[in-house]
């Protein structure tokens, strides 16, 4: 229409300033799309903290607990699982594969976790991603250990350097298990989950370390060597949680009845996406707060433009005067204005998009090594959709400020030139 | 009768004093009319009526035969785009807009005078450039230039091509040639005869500058045709 060809050459002739405002306005709709962006893919990354374990079980206890204790190591069990309950559940016909995890003790306020090596096969985190040994292999001898990407960084470790275990979760107990100190055999890739922040032991390490061991403290008298220990059975008694894997999805709730009604012992089993999510219910305020901040920042950057079409509008009374004595009516001069507002929100817009893929495309390496989130680079989401659609719907609508002082400014001049 | 006021008298609002009041004013067809008026002796407001865009409070503005007062305001821009041509004293031009966008301006509002320019030249732009280069305007070089780097002559001759562009049959021009040189006063008037002469338009010239007088039809002194006296006068 002739009107936003107007506008786009009185735009053109002032390139500078529009650009200005479209780089505010661009900046701003980076923020917004990129804080959305980050939120969902937090969410995402986190409900996959643990991915692929079709169940978890543990003793008797609230879906929460038991996720923070198996997968976030916060908190404790309140109670154990026997070896045995575990090996019967784990030889239930729609059961492939478990994973036994052992926990109590600690190295420096990182949690140690005892398991078996099936659990680098099967634990998977970020939609299906598996742990990545950087550096050395699995635990192979009694006393190794396999360590978090986190915990290597914080205390500088490297494979071949000595461990040693405390017995409980905080290290300023004199209860060291110092005599059977561990040996750093491999150091695992960064996941953004917590399995950075935990040193993995065999079962049987856990097992050997409390051998000479009772109610937490050591049996008076009594010491067992850490090679004296090796000559023993230490096919652990009881475990503190498990991870299974099924045959098949359909049987999930089926197992899960089975484990939650097993006759000789009370144990819960949860479903790790579900409990996982109504965690971030409860974290994810902190979300919400930072999308309403970029928010108002979009919010400001209208602003700008309203304050540089306001300013210009003086100035163009001459050309309002000129534009009505050719034939334009007031309304066209609303729409002459409109029009700019609306070219800048749109050029705003799209160039906020190329600047947003642009750092996502930079940004994506950076982010998975640095906080382990992988943003997957695809089309807007129906969200974001509806965010922009917003942020033009909002330009338009604080267009509509100057863009009505020009009508009404068009209208009391008429064709008389003030300046 | 191009225009044709009787009884004219115009007010602010409502119980104000009225700025402009014409018993009977005149203007046949082709005629070349200067309207001699200092500022303030209500020359605006005459302009305003008869661009229609304001409307008389008593009285009658007969512009082409229509009574303009009848018109609501939409109405009244949509005559004033098919029907007038308007010059302004200076800065006249789109500062954004290339010489020939400007000169096409009128079009963009006013269906009639795109048929009527079509009607002339092959395409806008070549009318355009054709009522340029009879203005004087003849360098093609010019033609594409921002209106900013033209001098204020050249100005004025372009704001003179966009007025006749489409062949509006009546051209209102308020003091166009105030910020021109005394030798190039004459000779731009001239070349605005030639080209009303040529698409049979009517003049209207108002100017504070009597020595201009002698070059036209008819002469009006507005102070004397407005009863409302000079004192009066708000604009």
């Amino acid at each position: 229409m002739a009107t936003f060809s107007l506008a786009w050459k009185s735009l053109l002739n002032r390139r500078f300033t529009a650009m200005l405002t479209v780089v505010s306005i661009a900046l701003s709709v980076t923020l917004l799309v990129g804080v959305e962006r980050l939120r969902t893919e937090a969410r995402t990354s986190f409900a996959n903290t643990l991915s692929g374990t079709d169940l978890i079980v543990g003793a008797r206890s609230g879906p929460v607990q038991l996720l923070l204790y198996t997968v976030f190591r916060i908190g404790d069990a309140t109670n154990n699982i026997s070896w045995k309950s575990y090996q019967e559940i784990a030889a239930h016909p729609k059961v492939a594969w478990s994973v036994p995890i052992s926990l109590g003790d600690s190295h420096r306020g990182f949690r140690v976790l005892g398991t078996t090596t099936a659990y680098f096969d099967r634990y998977r985190y970020a939609r299906d991603r598996q742990l990545v040994i950087a550096q050395g292999q699995r635990f192979a001898d009694l006393y190794d250990a396999v360590i978090g990407a986190e915990v290597a960084e914080k205390l500088g470790y490297k494979i071949g350097d000595p461990i040693v275990v405390a017995h409980g979760a905080s290290d300023v107990s004199f209860a060291r298990h110092d005599d059977k100190p561990f040996r750093v055999v491999g150091i695992l890739t960064r996941t953004g989950t917590p399995v950075d922040r935990t040193v993995h032991v065999s079962l049987e390490a856990i097992e050997a370390i409390h051998v000479d061991w009772q109610s937490g403290a050591p049996i008076p008298g009594v010491s067992i060597s850490a090679e004296q220990t090796r000559a023993m059975d230490l096919t652990p008694k009881v475990i503190t949680a498990a991870l299974f894997g099924l045959k098949s999805k359909v049987a999930t709730f089926q197992v899960q009845r089975f484990i939650n009604e097993y006759p000789q012992e009370a144990l819960s089993a949860i479903l790790p996406g579900v409990a996982l999510s109504q965690l971030w219910d409860l974290i994810g305020i902190a979300e919400n707060a930072l999308l309403i901040v970029s928010a108002f920042v979009v919010v400001v950057g209208l602003f700008g433009m309203l304050t540089t079409l306001l300013t210009s509008l003086n100035e163009r009374r001459r050309e309002m005067a000129i534009l009505r004595s050719v034939g334009a009516r007031p309304g066209h001069v609303f729409a002459l204005i409109m029009g700019e507002a609306g070219f800048l929100t749109l050029f705003g817009v799209l160039l906020g998009l190329a600047l947003l893929y642009l750092l996502l495309l930079a940004g994506q390496p950076i982010i998975e090594s640095r906080f382990g989130i992988f943003i997957t680079i695809d089309g807007l989401s129906p969200y974001e959709w509806i965010l922009l659609v917003a942020v033009v719907g909002a330009g338009f609508l604080v267009g509509g400020i100057p863009s009505y002082r020009a009508y009404k400014l068009s209208l009391a001049d008429g064709l008389s030139v003030r300046v | 009768m191009v225009i044709d006021i009787h009884d004219l008298a115009f007010r602010w609002h409502e119980g104000a004093p009225s700025v402009l009041t014409i018993e009977a004013m005149q203007v046949t067809a082709g005629e070349y009319l200067f309207i001699k008026g200092a500022s303030g002796s209500g020359k605006s407001t005459l302009l305003s009526l008869l661009a229609g865009v304001t409307t008389a409070g008593t009285g009658s503005v007969r512009v082409m035969g229509q009574a303009l007062e009848r018109l609501g305001s939409v109405q009244r821009d949509h005559f004033r785009a098919d029907h007038i041509g308007y010059i302004f004293q200076m800065f006249n031009l789109i500062p954004y807009l290339s010489v020939v966008d400007n000169v096409m301006l009128p079009c963009r509002f006013s269906a009639r005078r795109r048929d009527k320019a079509l009607a002339r030249g092959k395409d806008l732009e070549t009318e355009a450039r054709r009522l340029l280069r009879h203005l004087d305007m003849d360098h093609p070089e010019l033609h594409g230039r921002s209106v900013t780097t033209l001098s204020v002559g050249q100005q004025q001759r372009v704001a003179a091509a966009r007025a006749l562009m489409g062949s509006p049959e009546l051209l209102i021009a308020d003091e166009p040639t105030s910020s021109l040189d005394a030798d190039r006063r004459e000779s731009f008037i001239r070349l605005l005869f030639s080209e009303c002469r040529e698409v049979g338009a009517t003049l209207i010239f108002v100017s504070h500058d009597a020595s201009l007088e002698h070059l036209f039809d008819r002469t009006i002194d507005l102070a004397a045709v407005n009863r409302s006296g000079q004192d009066m006068a708000a604009v």
